[in-house]
């Protein structure tokens, strides 16, 4: 092993901990601590993913039969706009980058906060004022545009709430670009000495690819959503037909977007299930520089490939060919980083607990969802089965089974960390599985009744896809009850849970290497890094040498 | 049994996309495998405190191993992506016999018509073993006109063509739905595709309500709005003639030839100036609001019937 | 070095490493903004090649004197903020908000003639809608362009104005040092990102139609 033990661990701080430093209101609506403004992120995301969740739920409860009697066609597609809108922006692109990535980047780094903390505290009122806007939009009345708001329904159609939705979705992407300037200039500014680039964790890494990507993809969908609302709101043709306006340019400026957006939406997963795999396989990711490059080749290729949702729009064929071809490109760096997590097993010694089996599930289920992707990819079976619901299943393998595990892996890995407090580990493995169970349950039924043509965003449908539908309606409300366990064992834990000590998984992690929780300036002296991450040593059952990697200094940080 | 995961195939694309998706999901079931038993045989093998080997990791599993999977699934990316897109291509084209009906799709139904002029709400009949391209605009909104059995489906756009085909290879009334979110009664503008025998079709179609035939009607407007005025032989203004002008190559002002297809009728009527005909003055005035959709394809028809003349004659 | 403290924020040590990330940052964002006008010009150019002559004769309906004043104006403002930075710099700190000063009378003259322009603009009934004044249905999209690509500059260049207003007002109280402060340098970036845009979109909007 590289790294050169001269000190043992980094001796732990006597300051409070950062959830003691304070306890006035302004202490957390003004903080501009890293960690207190990630658990008001976690609030935010909590609230908005159980939002979406009932109306989906609702969506759900009317499919169970073929005719639309519960709800009108238009409660219905006003349910899953509002889902899709509120899952997408205000829940899944914030999630990790928002609670993880703002509470570990600079614990991880060995830094004292982001490079603006001010900043960081913008970016989340950012996302509530645009919440705001979403929620006013629903309140009102809803829309009905689906997530994608297509044009010239959008502009020109619909009669509802589009430029309130519209403009919150504009709002929460300033918040998206704040962070990605906050979190790449931290990553290239504040790393603690020795901290060398191939040094970080890979979860960094993904933090530092998906910021590139929020950065250079979320203006387009503003510029985008910022017509949109100038055509409606004020007439102006920049889409309409009737001018000699393209509504495909809308299309390509929105998937120019919304797919580097997917992206965002599962890098930060990746980098979650590197740290957990490693720490409970015991050890070194396997291919770390291969990891790293398959993260930055995602985030570039995904720049590339937008087309792929346009097969059947009457885009020119041979558009379609070469998107279709870097479709497959795109794939290849997702497979290495596939292998690469299952190598890491091998020769491991491993432990199953509650986020080992959330990570072991998003293998699985990005597996399946991102093989899926490779059918749309290619264009005959495209044709056949986009706007069908063997897309929808596709993308919530990705985003539910992959992001959604990936996120309650890292939130069952580093809860002592960010609270101190341990949890009841038999509860938390019974909610991985019931999860994993409940979740094919609801999505596999769709590839089936997807390819069988079933369009999705239908309220109602032909009987012969009654089964299938029954299926999904029964497995969401497994799903819907796996989601409500963790919020009572983890709230449970907050006032019986045990302590929990600095390092209860031995992990190697410069995050483990203070108390939990961590103090407001998170390391009392600067640690100096001395070595690769990971290293982890699978003989040992418990290994002595977790603080090898880092030296002390005698220097205030 | 299959049936219950299958739709029924019943035009030749239909069983060409089934034939991937089979090929597809026996490879896929085979990568999903091998992740999953790899993991299963880690998880016991290597579970925490069994007494398997562990030390360092075999020299070989280093480097090279990377770069054997990297290489070997972009091998196989490429060569799926080959292979598809190949067989693909090969159906871009419809054949040149092909039957053409006419769809207009507006806030929720689908408007259909004939070679005829023969027209139908929500339904379509075609003749069975005979390529049918479609030549597809919408009033309103983005539809999709999707049909599951046929593996077909072409979003439908407003202010411009967007054109597929199939050849129905099954009798039988199947689904036709719009895939693409229009609306309120998104899910309601759904419709039947009704594949006939040919000679069961021809009768079918000899005894729909006699309406003009499209080019008829077309040429009715063709006077009425004054194109005569220009375009006829008799006319003193120097306008092209447009016989025989569907499916020519066309030489324009600013140096570009383009094929004279329906995108380019209507974009002459509605934006003249935009493709100048070489050797004419930009005289002609947009014709867009005056000009309906149901115009625009009948006065297509017209044209189109032009040339067909044209060709005839020796 | 008498850093004044006020200037140095948590979680920096030293003033140098906060201003080159802040210098960084800024460039960061720029490469975002880029992107945001790039989806403009985008649709510029792709119905611009749709309709090459509509675009040239809407093109000539705007107003040449007014574009032109305009980029002198901005171009001077940009002088006189490279040298506002260069002055904060070398700790001059009069020049440095005289300088401030003048580039916030040449953002406000900026915006004055552009109002000048839309009311005439107005006028001339070159607002999409009802009672447009050119014929040709892509004309309106050329103006709907035209006011958007505008209004989303004047808007930046209004933020711009009012980052630089700040800073010279309260320089002047001194409520801010100027000196080798990171704002100054990081405010002169985003106003020479203003100019650079309004570079590219005066050819396109004045220009394009009349060569
Ligand atoms: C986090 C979100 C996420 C992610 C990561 C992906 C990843 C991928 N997606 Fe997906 N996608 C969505 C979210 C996502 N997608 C959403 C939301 C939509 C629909 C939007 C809407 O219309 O509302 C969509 C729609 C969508 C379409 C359009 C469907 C349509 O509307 O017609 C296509 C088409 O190509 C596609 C392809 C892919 C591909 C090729 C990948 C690849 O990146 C996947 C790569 C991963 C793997 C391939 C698995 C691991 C690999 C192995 C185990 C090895 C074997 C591999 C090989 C042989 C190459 N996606
Ligand atoms: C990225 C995030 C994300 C997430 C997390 C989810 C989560 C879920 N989604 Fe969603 N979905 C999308 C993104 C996401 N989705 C998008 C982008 C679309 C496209 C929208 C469009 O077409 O415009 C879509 C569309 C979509 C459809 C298609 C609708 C249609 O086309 O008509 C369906 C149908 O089954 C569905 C189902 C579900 C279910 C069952 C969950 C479940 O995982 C949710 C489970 C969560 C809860 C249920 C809440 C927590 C539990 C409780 C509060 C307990 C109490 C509740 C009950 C007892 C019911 N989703
Ligand atoms: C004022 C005279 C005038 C009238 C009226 C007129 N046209 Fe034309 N048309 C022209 C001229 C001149 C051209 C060649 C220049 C150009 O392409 O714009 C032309 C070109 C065309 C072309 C392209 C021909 C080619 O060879 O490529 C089509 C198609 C056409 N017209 C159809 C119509 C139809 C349909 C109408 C009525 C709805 C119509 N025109 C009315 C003068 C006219
Ligand atoms: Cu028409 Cu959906
Ligand atoms: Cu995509």
């Amino acid at each position: 092993m590289t790294g050169i033990a001269i000190s043992g661990e980094l001796p732990l701080p006597s300051e409070p901990s950062y959830l003691g430093a304070g306890h006035t209101v302004s202490s957390w609506f003004a903080t501009t601590d890293h960690k207190r403004i990630a658990i008001l992120y976690a609030a935010t995301i909590t609230f908005f993913f159980f939002l979406g969740g009932i109306a989906i739920s609702l969506v759900r409860i009317e499919l169970f039969t073929p005719a639309g009697d519960l709800l009108s066609d238009d409660t219905y597609n006003k349910l899953f706009t509002f889902h899709g809108v509120i899952m997408v922006w205000f829940f899944m692109v914030p999630s990790i980058p928002g609670t993880f990535g703002n509470f570990l980047l600079p614990l991880m780094i060995g830094a004292r906060d982001v490079a603006f903390p001010r900043l960081n505290l913008f970016s989340w009122y950012l996302i509530l004022a645009g919440g705001a806007f979403t929620l006013y939009a629903l309140i009102a009345g809803g829309v009905d545009t689906g997530w994608t708001f297509y044009t010239p329904f959008s502009t020109m159609f619909s009669n509802t709430h589009v430029i309130a939705a519209a403009l919150g979705v504009f709002i929460a992407g300033f918040s998206s670009i704040a962070t990605g300037v906050n979190f790449i200039v931290t990553t290239h500014m504040l790393r603690a000495p020795g901290m060398t680039w191939f040094r970080l964790p890979l979860f960094v890494w993904a933090m530092y690819a998906t910021s590139l990507v929020m950065v250079l993809a979320t203006p387009v969908l503003a510029i985008t959503l910022l017509l949109l609302i100038a055509e409606r709101w004020l007439n102006l043709p920049i889409f309409n037909p009737d001018f000699g306006g393209d509504p495909l340019l809308f299309q390509h400026l929105f998937w120019f977007y919304s797919h580097p957006a997917v992206y965002i939406m599962v890098l930060p997963a990746m980098g979650v299930i590197s740290e957990v795999i490693t720490c409970f396989a015991r050890r070194h990711i396997f291919g770390y520089d291969f990891m790293v490059y398959a993260m930055v080749g995602i985030a570039v290729i995904g720049f590339f490939v937008w087309g792929h949702h346009m097969f059947v729009s009457g885009q020119s064929p041979y558009a379609s060919i070469v998107f279709s071809f870097l479709s497959f490109v795109v794939a290849v760096p997702s497979a290495v980083k596939v292998f690469n997590w299952t190598a890491t097993l091998y020769r491991g010694q491993i432990g199953f607990e509650a986020p080992m089996l959330y990570a072991l599930g998003f293998l699985g289920l990005f597996t399946i969802g991102g093989l899926t992707g490779l059918f749309l990819a290619s264009i005959p079976i495209d044709v056949h089965v986009t706007d069908t619901y063997f897309v929808v299943a596709h993308f919530h393998y990705i985003m539910v089974g992959g992001t959604v595990s990936a996120f309650f892996a890292g939130l069952h890995y580093w809860w002592p960390k960010i609270t101190g407090r341990l949890y009841p580990d038999v509860w938390a493995r019974f909610a991985a599985i019931l999860m994993f169970f409940g979740f094919n349950f609801t999505f596999f039924p769709q590839f089936i009744v997807g390819y069988l043509g079933m369009p999705r965003r239908y309220h109602v449908y032909p009987p012969e896809f009654q089964i299938y539908n029954v299926l999904s309606s029964a497995g969401a409300f497994v799903l819907a009850a796996a989601y409500l366990l963790p919020p009572l064992y983890l709230g449970w834990s907050l006032i019986w849970g045990g302590r929990a000590g600095r390092n209860p998984w031995n992990a190697t992690g410069l995050e483990w290497n203070t108390s939990s929780p961590p103090p407001r300036d998170n390391f009392p002296v600067t640690p100096h890094v001395e070595g690769a991450p990971y290293q982890y040593h699978p003989e040992g059952f418990a290994p002595e040498h977790i603080g090898e990697n880092y030296r002390t200094q005698g220097e205030q940080l | 049994m299959l049936s219950v995961f299958m739709p029924i195939a019943a035009s030749t694309e239909a069983v060409h996309t089934d034939h991937i998706y089979f090929a597809l999901l026996a490879l896929s079931g085979a990568i999903i495998l091998l992740v999953a038993v790899l993991i299963l045989i880690f998880s016991i093998r290597y579970r925490r405190g069994s007494k398997a080997e562990r030390g360092a990791m075999p020299a070989v599993m280093s480097k090279q191993f990377e770069i054997g999977w990297t290489s070997a699934t972009l091998f196989l990316a490429l060569f799926i992506f080959w292979w598809v897109s190949s067989t693909q291509l090969s159906t871009l084209v419809p054949p040149g016999n092909a039957l053409e009906i006419h769809v207009v799709a507006k806030q929720w139904m689908w408007k259909t018509q004939h070679s005829n002029g023969a027209r139908e709400i929500n339904e379509l009949h075609v003749p069975l073993d005979t390529p049918v391209r479609l030549v597809m605009t919408s009033e309103d909104v983005i539809h999709s006109f999707f049909v599951p059995a046929f593996r077909m489906k072409k979003d439908v756009l407003p202010g411009r063509y967007t054109e597929t085909w199939f050849r129905p290879t099954k009798l039988g009334t199947f689904h036709l739905f719009c895939a693409e979110y229009c609306g309120s009664e998104h899910s309601r503008m759904i419709g039947r595709i009704v594949v006939m025998q040919k000679d069961a079709y021809a009768q079918w179609l000899a005894a729909q309500p006699q309406s003009d035939g499209l080019a008829k009607t077309g040429e009715a407007i063709f006077r009425a709005r004054g194109c005569s005025g220009c375009h006829s032989e008799a006319s003193t203004v120097h306008a092209p003639d447009l016989n025989g002008l569907y499916g020519r190559k066309v030489q324009l002002a600013d140096g570009r030839t383009v094929t004279a297809d329906e995108a380019y009728l209507r974009d002459s009527m509605l934006m003249p100036r935009r493709d100048v005909v070489a050797g004419f003055e930009p005289i002609m005035p947009s014709y867009a609001g005056i000009l309906g959709d149901g115009d625009i394809v009948s006065l297509t028809a017209y044209i189109r019937s032009l040339s067909a003349k044209k060709k005839d004659r020796p | 070095m008498n850093t004044p403290t006020d200037v140095l924020r948590p979680p920096w040590k030293e003033l140098s490493r906060q201003r080159e990330a802040a210098t960084f940052a800024l460039w960061v964002f720029l490469a975002s903004e880029l992107l945001f006008f790039g989806g403009l010009l985008l649709l510029y150019a792709a119905y611009r090649l749709a309709n090459p002559e509509v675009f040239i004769t809407a093109g000539r309906e705007t107003d040449l004197w007014y574009g032109t004043a305009n980029t002198a104006v901005l171009l001077t403002s940009s002088f006189t903020m490279a040298v506002a930075a260069g002055a904060a710099e070398a700790d001059m700190r009069r020049l440095t908000i005289w300088c401030l000063g003048a580039t916030v009378v040449f953002g406000l003259m900026f915006l004055v003639f552009k109002g000048f322009e839309y009311a005439e603009d107005i006028r001339k009934h070159l607002v999409p809608g009802e009672s447009f004044a050119l014929k040709e249905p892509a004309a309106q999209i050329f103006f709907a362009l035209y006011w958007i690509m505008t209004a989303v500059h004047a808007i930046h260049l209004s933020i711009g104005v009012g980052l630089i207003g700040r800073l010279a007002i309260f320089g002047a109280l001194r409520r801010v040092h100027l000196r080798e402060n990171p704002q100054v340098e990081v405010t002169a970036l985003y106003w020479h990102l203003v100019d650079v845009i309004w570079i590219i979109l005066y050819p396109l909007i004045y220009l394009m139609g009349r060569s």
